[in-house]
C-alpha cells in the first residue's frame, strides 16, 4: 500500500501495461522527453525508450488516425489528446473511424486503442481548455468511456482499458492530478463497465463522475451530520459500458436519484441514467429524479465565476435536502 | 490513338521482355480489365435499379490501381477511399463480393454492412475504404508505424484524390509520415476534379499533391496515371524506398474519370471535348496497344478479355440470385463481444 497521486497513478497505470506488453505503445504531443504538460507522464521515455514513448507533431488528427492504424493492425497504442477539448480537432476519429471500422467491416477490422484526456474544469484556462466532453463520446456507438475518480481507478482501469478489444476513450480530470489516494502495490486490472458505491445510505441515490465524486462523497457527510440524510454515492466510472444494475438496485432501495455533472445541462449523462431509472423503476421512486450540473454555458475563466457554475457540495447539499423536503 | 511512342516512360527499343516483362504485363493488362468489366456493369447494374445508395466509379483510372496491385507484394497494405472498388479488386478480391456488396445483398463482402464506399478485405491487405476525405492518410500512417515498430517488411500505401490535399489530415499525415521515416506511400489520384469544382480552381499551385512534397522534405513527383508501366515503374522505386527504411513517397498520378464523380452524378460541368480527349488516352486502350505492339497475340488479349467477361457475368448472376442480409447482424460486430450491449 503506498500513497500516490492521480497523477503518478497515471503513469503507473500506464508503465504497469507496457510492462507486461511489449504491443502497448504510446505517443502524444510533448509526452516523451518533457514528461507531459500535466506532468503525468514523467519518466515513461527514460523507462520504455524512443521506440515506444514518442512525441508527435501538433497534429491531432495524425495523433488518432496513428493510434488507429496501429491498432487495426496489431498494436495496443495508447494516445494522448492533452486537453479534451481538443477532440474537436480530430472529432472525425472519435466519431466515425474508430467506432466504425468493426461494424463497417462485418468484424474484420479491429480497433484495440486508448485515447487519453484532461478533461475538465477547475484550472480557470476558460471555454476552450476546461470543459467535460465525456458526453461527446458517450453518444457514439462503439466507443467506450471511461472517467475515474481515484489514483486507485485510474490505474485499474486504464490497465481494463489497455486490454479492452474496443476502442476506450479515457477522461482524466485535470483537477484530479494533484489529488492522493491509498493504492495497493503490485498488478492492479479493474473492469469497465462497473460502477463503484463509495458511500451506503438509505436515503437517496446520488450518481456522480470523476472531481463530482468528491464533492458529492463531501455533500453526503454534511447532510447525514447537517440533516440527517444519509445518502448512497455512486461513482459511475464507466459511461460506456453503463453499470445500469448498480444504479437501478440503488434507486429500489433509497427511491430518489440525483445526478452530479459537471458538463453542461443539454444531453448530459445524467439525463440517459434518469431515463433508464424512469423507464425501468418508475414505481421505486417517490420524487423526482433531479439532475445537478453546470448550466448551459461555455465556462467563464474567472476562479470566482467558475467556482459557481459548477456544481458544489453547498449545491448538491441544497438540492438534495430541499428535495427531501427537510 | 495514343501509340507506343507517345508513352515517354518507355524506354526506347525496350520490348516485352524488358524490366517489366511478359507476365507482369498480362497480369497489368488483366488486372485493368477486371476493373473496367466489374465497375462498368456495377454501372449498368445501377441502371436497372440493382445497385443501391451510391457508388464512385474509377473508370479511366485503372492504370493507378493496376499499376501499384501489380508492384504491391503479399502483406502490403491498402488503404482507399469511398472511390474504392478498384483498389480493392486490384488487390485480388472476387468481383462477386465487390457487386455483391454494391447489390446490398448478403454474399457482400461485409454482408451489406458497409455499403460500397467502405469496401474492405483485411485477407487481401485491403484495410479499408474511408469516406471523410482525408481520414485514411493518418491511418495509413499507424500502420506504418506498426511496421517499423515490429521491424515488419511491408508497406502501407495510400490512395486518394486530387480534392482530398486541401484538407488538413494530409498535411498532418504528410509531415508526420515524413519525420518519423514510415513506410507508407500517397497515391494522389489527379483527376482533375473534385465532385464537381476543377481542382484547379480551388488550389493554390497547379499539382495539388507533388507542389507540396517539398514542404515535408519529399521528392516532387508526377507521373502519367494512365500508362500501367509507368504506374508500375514508380510504385517500384516507392515501395524499394520504404522497405529500405528511407520513408514515405507522395506520387501524384495524372489520369481522367470517364464516368461522373458519383452514381448520380451526368458530369456536366466538363468543358466540351475533355472526356473525348482523356478516352483516345484510354489506360486500357493504351495497354492494349502495347501489348500488340510487343508481339502479343490479339487471341492472347482476346481470351484474357473473355475470361473476364465471363468471370463478371458469373457474378453478376450469383449476386441477383443471393439473398439479403438477414436481420440479425443489424446488431453485430459493434463491440469486440461481437454485439451491441451498451450497459448491464
Ligand atoms: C471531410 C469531407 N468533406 C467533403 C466530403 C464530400 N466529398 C466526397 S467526395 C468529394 C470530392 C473529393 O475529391 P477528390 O479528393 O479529388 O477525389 P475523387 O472523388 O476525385 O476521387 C467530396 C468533397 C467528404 N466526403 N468528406
Ligand atoms: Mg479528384
Amino acid at each position: 500500500m503506498a500513497e500516490l497521486t492521480y497523477r503518478d497513478a497515471v503513469i503507473r497505470g500506464i508503465a504497469q501495461e507496457m510492462t507486461r506488453d511489449p504491443d502497448v505503445v504510446f505517443l502524444g504531443e510533448d509526452v516523451a522527453k518533457a514528461g507531459g504538460v500535466f506532468k503525468a507522464t514523467v519518466g515513461l521515455y527514460e523507462q520504455f525508450g524512443p521506440l515506444r514513448v514518442r512525441d508527435t507533431p501538433i497534429s491531432e488528427q495524425a495523433i488518432m488516425g496513428a493510434a488507429m492504424g496501429a491498432a487495426m493492425t496489431g498494436l495496443k497504442p495508447i494516445a494522448e489528446i492533452m486537453f479534451s477539448d481538443f477532440f474537436a480537432v480530430c472529432f472525425d476519429y472519435i466519431a466515425n473511424e474508430f467506432p466504425k471500422s468493426r461494424y463497417m467491416s462485418n468484424g474484420q477490422v479491429k480497433c484495440p486503442l486508448v485515447i487519453r484526456t484532461g478533461n475538465g474544469a477547475g484550472s480557470r484556462f476558460g471555454a476552450q481548455h476546461s470543459q467535460s466532453v465525456e458526453n461527446w463520446c458517450m453518444m457514439i456507438p462503439g466507443l467506450k468511456v471511461v472517467a475515474p475518480s481515484s489514483p486507485v481507478d485510474v490505474i485499474g482501469l486504464l490497465a481494463a482499458a489497455v486490454r479492452d478489444p474496443d476502442p476506450v476513450i479515457f477522461c482524466e480530470h485535470k483537477s484530479l492530478y494533484a489529488t492522493k489516494g491509498e493504492v495497493p502495490d503490485g498488478e492492479i486490472v479493474d473492469q469497465l463497465g462497473t460502477a463503484k458505491i463509495l458511500r451506503p445510505g438509505k436515503d437517496a441515490t446520488i450518481v456522480a463522475l470523476a472531481l463530482m465524486v468528491p464533492r458529492a462523497l463531501e455533500a453526503a457527510e454534511k447532510l447525514k451530520a447537517e440533516h440527517g440524510i444519509d445518502c448512497e454515492i455512486i461513482d459511475v466510472r464507466s459511461l460506456v459500458p453503463l453499470d445500469t444494475q448498480t444504479i437501478l438496485g440503488s434507486v429500489a432501495k433509497t427511491h430518489r436519484l440525483f445526478s452530479v455533472e459537471e458538463n453542461p445541462r443539454l444531453c448530459g449523462w445524467g439525463a440517459e441514467i434518469v431515463s433508464i431509472v424512469a423507464d425501468e423503476a418508475f414505481y421505486d421512486l417517490d420524487g423526482p429524479p433531479v439532475r445537478i450540473t453546470t448550466p448551459h454555458i461555455p465556462l467563464p475563466a474567472a476562479d470566482i465565476l467558475e467556482d459557481v457554475v459548477l456544481p458544489t457540495p453547498g449545491r448538491i447539499v441544497d438540492t438534495v435536502r430541499r428535495s427531501l423536503g427537510s | 490513338m495514343a501509340t507506343i511512342k507517345d508513352r515517354a516512360s518507355v524506354p526506347a527499343g525496350s520490348g516485352l521482355n524488358d524490366d517489366i516483362g511478359e507476365a507482369k504485363r498480362l497480369e497489368l493488362y488483366r488486372t485493368q480489365v477486371v476493373l473496367r468489366e466489374a465497375e462498368q456493369r456495377a454501372y449498368d447494374l445501377f441502371l436497372q435499379n440493382l445497385v443501391k445508395g451510391t457508388s464512385h466509379l474509377s473508370l479511366g483510372q485503372e492504370a493507378v490501381a493496376a499499376g501499384f496491385a501489380g508492384a504491391m507484394q503479399k502483406g502490403d497494405l491498402s488503404f482507399c477511399t469511398y472511390r474504392g472498388h478498384a483498389h480493392t479488386l486490384a488487390r485480388g478480391v472476387p468481383v462477386e463480393k465487390v457487386l455483391g456488396e454494391l447489390m446490398q445483398r448478403d454474399n457482400g463482402l461485409m454482408r451489406g454492412k458497409g455499403g460500397s464506399m467502405h469496401l474492405t478485405s483485411v485477407e487481401h491487405g485491403v484495410m479499408g475504404s474511408y469516406a471523410i476525405i482525408g481520414a485514411h492518410l493518418p491511418i495509413a500512417c499507424g500502420a506504418a508505424w506498426r511496421a517499423q515498430y515490429k521491424g515488419a517488411k511491408d508497406v502501407s500505401v495510400c490512395f486518394f484524390g486530387d480534392g482530398t490535399t486541401n484538407i488538413g489530415a494530409f498535411h498532418e499525415a504528410l509531415n508526420f509520415a515524413a519525420v518519423w521515416k514510415l513506410p507508407v506511400i500517397f497515391v494522389c489520384e489527379n483527376n482533375l476534379y473534385m465532385e464537381y469544382t476543377p481542382i484547379s480552381e480551388v488550389t493554390a499551385v497547379e499539382h495539388p499533391a507533388a507542389d507540396r512534397a517539398a514542404s515535408y522534405g519529399l521528392e516532387r513527383i508526377v507521373v502519367d496515371g494512365n500508362d500501367a508501366d509507368a504506374v508500375y515503374r514508380i510504385a517500384q522505386t516507392a515501395f524499394t524506398k520504404a522497405r529500405a527504411g528511407k520513408g514515405p513517397s507522395l506520387i501524384e498520378c495524372m489520369t481522367y474519370r470517364h464516368s461522373g464523380h458519383s452514381r448520380a452524378d451526368p458530369a456536366k460541368y466538363r468543358p466540351e471535348g475533355e472526356l473525348e480527349r482523356w478516352k483516345l488516352r484510354d489506360p486500357i486502350k493504351i495497354y492494349r496497344e502495347r501489348l500488340l505492339q510487343f508481339g502479343v497475340a490479339e487471341t492472347v488479349i482476346k481470351g484474357i478479355d473473355n475470361e473476364v467477361r465471363k468471370i463478371v457475368d458469373d457474378a453478376t448472376e450469383a449476386c441477383k440470385a443471393a439473398p439479403n442480409p438477414p436481420f440479425d447482424i443489424i446488431t453485430t460486430d459493434v463491440y469486440a463481444d461481437g454485439g451491441w450491449a451498451w450497459r448491464n
